[in-house]
């Protein structure tokens, strides 16, 4: 009995352990932690073998390993291919981790394959899904992806001149009267709301407009009551807003209530909070050619893209666009962030999805473009 | 105060016929010291009940009681009781002092130029112990824009209170409010700024990048620049797809590039204020 119990222990750890070795490729493993088949990784005798085995490469952060397993005719150099995947210039993709993956091919022969994956980021500003179309070869019996030139956005060097415009708030110095640091609020109105019923809850919807002419912090807040009086919920924009807006600028904004039925909400109370903030009016986006279209899934798009017109690198972009009616009314408000870097003067694309059930209402839009810059937090 | 009355109303139905007699002093003022006399002699128990004191003593029947200015800072009724056996009591009132803060509140903070009664000001005079001086003391306002005075004004305060209401000046800038009563002076201040743009024009030139737009100095009706960091939205249509950009006003004008191939149609609007339109071909 004395023997039997430490022989049993060894074995099951044995066992447990070449369990783990060779059931890896788990897509969907925990976050930041790489797993552990390193010693076993499936020959890529299929295209879908060979995508796999690639992406749980990225996953891991075995570059070497994954640009190995390209196919020679790929145009990527190594970095521009750990680049692609890891981001630069403060992006939101150089925060993001590759959490999972749902390949499916499109279109397979003998030695050519293209499959379309989905890819799932984990990133600090929630998930992120991106669809990426893969082209891959047979090279001899291995499967090999091919990867393109991933353009690294280059800026020439050239001096931006820039007019600096910033607001500083002065508070009275003198004595702590009444009256004496009474400097107003900035003005700002909701000029308009529109509330509607999903399958994922209610969504208080519309835009605000800085009448003032200083900068202000908006937040919308938005309270649902019931017949009886009782507030059901209260929510606030949180992102999906433009929150420092300058004069006679306007933002959508979007109040999302999950697992809430409309039909049993009375009343909607809106509350709009603005402060006095310092701001900048820099940098300047531009948003060109701006079109709605139907992306590789056959949804429906509102895409086009970034112009930074200034000379400071945006890091991380986020487009608000609402959508109106052709009456004018808000029918929908959409977002995206853009996980790569805006630098000076050169552009980014951009994609902001439009559900079904209003994308037949959509008649015009509206872009605007928040920004966060790592400089100036 | 009013707590202090059903006290006094029982100490001094606890006399049924007072020996000593009490008197009230007469016209105090906040925080200058006063005296009470009494009649009678022996040793006495002596109250003082008012706003923000409380004070009981032993005192000699037929001396004055002496009440010290720090007794006395706060305007309003006071109870003085006098208990010796019996009880007996007067109440006097003391007056706030001369004014020595003038509390100024000036709304708004900022105003469009021309608007008519849009700019209104209170001022509330206060003694050193800050109690509200009811005195109809006059009180002068002053708005002067730079140099050039927009309103002057004298105003009998009521009941502590006096105030003005004024229509907002013709250039953009500073405003200076001023009150002021005797040798004391409040100054606050109220920023005119300029109302809508009018006949906000654009210009564009095709260049290397495609078009670059911008807005001739933007003014409002009455020729205020309007304030830097105002919002412009450029926005061109080429080809079915639209490009918009939103560009601050600075230094009166607002630039913007627009990544735009062949030819486009530009336009402008700024608030509830649309520009003309520009029908320009690019590089």
């Amino acid at each position: 009995m004395k023997i039997i119990l430490p022989i049993i222990l060894v074995v099951g750890t044995a066992g447990l352990m070449v369990l783990a070795l060779v059931s890896g490729g788990n897509a969907r493993g925990t976050v930041g932690i790489a797993g552990g088949s390193a010693m076993f990784t499936p020959k890529s005798t299929t295209p879908q073998a060979a995508l796999h085995n690639l992406l749980v490469d990225v996953q891991r952060r075995h570059w070497d390993r994954a640009y190995d397993a390209l196919s020679r005719t790929s145009k990527a150099d190594k970095e521009d291919f750990v680049q692609d995947w890891t981001g630069s210039n403060g992006s939101l993709r150089s925060f993001s981790a590759l959490e999972g993956f749902d390949p499916r091919p499109l279109h397979i022969t003998d030695d050519q394959a293209d499959m379309r994956v989905a890819l799932h980021w984990s990133t600090p500003v929630g998930p992120i899904e991106d669809v990426r179309d893969i082209h891959l070869v047979r090279e001899g019996d291995i499967w090999r992806a091919v990867w393109p030139k991933y353009k690294v956005p280059t800026v020439p060097a050239e001096v931006v001149p820039v007019t600096y415009l910033r607001w500083d708030l002065v508070t009275g110095t003198a004595d702590d009267q009444w009256g004496s640091k009474n400097v107003d609020a900035p003005r700002v109105r909701i000029i308009s709301m529109n509330a509607v019923n999903t399958a994922e809850g209610a969504i208080v919807m519309g835009e605000v407009v800085n009448e003032d002419t200083i900068p202000a912090f908006v937040n919308v807040n938005a309270t649902l009551v019931d017949g009886t009086g009782n507030t059901i919920d209260d929510e606030t924009s949180f992102d999906k807003i433009d929150h420092v807006l300058l004069p006679k600028q306007v933002t959508p904004y979007r109040i999302d209530f999950p697992n809430i039925d409309l039909n049993k909400v009375k009343n909607v109370r809106m509350d709009v909070k603005a402060a006095l903030v310092p701001a900048s009016a820099d940098p300047v986006i531009g948003v060109m050619d701006q079109k709605l279209d139907t992306d590789a899934q056959g949804k429906t798009v509102l895409q086009g893209e970034l112009l930074n017109e200034s000379g400071q690198t945006v890091n991380i972009p986020h487009v608000i666009v609402s959508f109106y009616d052709n009456s004018g009314k808000v029918v929908w408000v959409s977002d995206g962030y853009v996980d790569r870097a805006l630098l000076p003067q050169s552009s980014e694309p951009f994609a902001v999805e439009i559900p079904r059930s209003v994308s037949d209402k959509v008649h015009n839009f509206h872009v605007v473009v928040n920004q966060y810059s790592l400089a100036r937090s | 105060m009013s707590r202090w009355i059903p006290i006094c109303a029982v100490l001094c139905l606890l006399g049924i016929s007072p020996a000593q007699e009490i008197h009230a002093p007469q016209g105090v003022t906040a925080g200058e010291e006063a005296s009470i006399s009494t009649t009678g002699s022996g040793k006495a128990i002596f109250y003082l009940f008012g706003s923000g004191v409380s004070e009981k003593r032993d005192v000699n029947l037929g001396e004055e009681v002496r009440l010290p200015g720090s007794d006395l800072q706060s305007a309003g009724q006071y109870f003085a009781v006098l208990c010796s056996g019996d009880c007996n009591s007067v109440s006097f009132f003391v007056s706030p002092a001369t004014p020595s803060i003038l509390t100024f509140l000036v709304h708004p903070s900022r105003v469009p130029v021309a608007e008519n009664d849009a700019v209104s000001g209170v001022a509330i005079p206060f003694d050193r112990y800050r109690n509200l001086v009811l005195a109809p003391e006059e009180v002068s306002f002053r708005l002067s824009a730079g140099k050039v005075s927009v309103l002057s004004r004298s105003v009998l305060a009521k009941d502590g209170i006096a105030w003005f209401r004024a229509t907002s000046g013709k250039s953009a800038g500073p405003l200076q409010v001023t009150a002021s009563l005797n040798d004391l002076e409040t100054l606050r201040a109220v920023q005119q700024v300029a109302s809508e743009p009018c006949n906000l024009r654009i210009t564009g030139e095709s260049n290397a990048r495609g078009i670059l737009v911008q807005t001739e100095p933007v003014h409002d009706c009455a020729g205020n620049p309007v304030p830097d960091g105002t919002i412009v939205t450029f926005t061109a249509t080429a080809g079915g797809e639209k490009s918009t950009v939103d560009a601050p006003i600075k230094q009166d004008i607002a630039r913007a590039q627009i990544a735009a191939s062949g030819s486009a149609v530009i336009s402008a609007a700024s608030g509830v204020v649309m520009g003309n339109e520009l029908h320009l071909g690019a590089h």
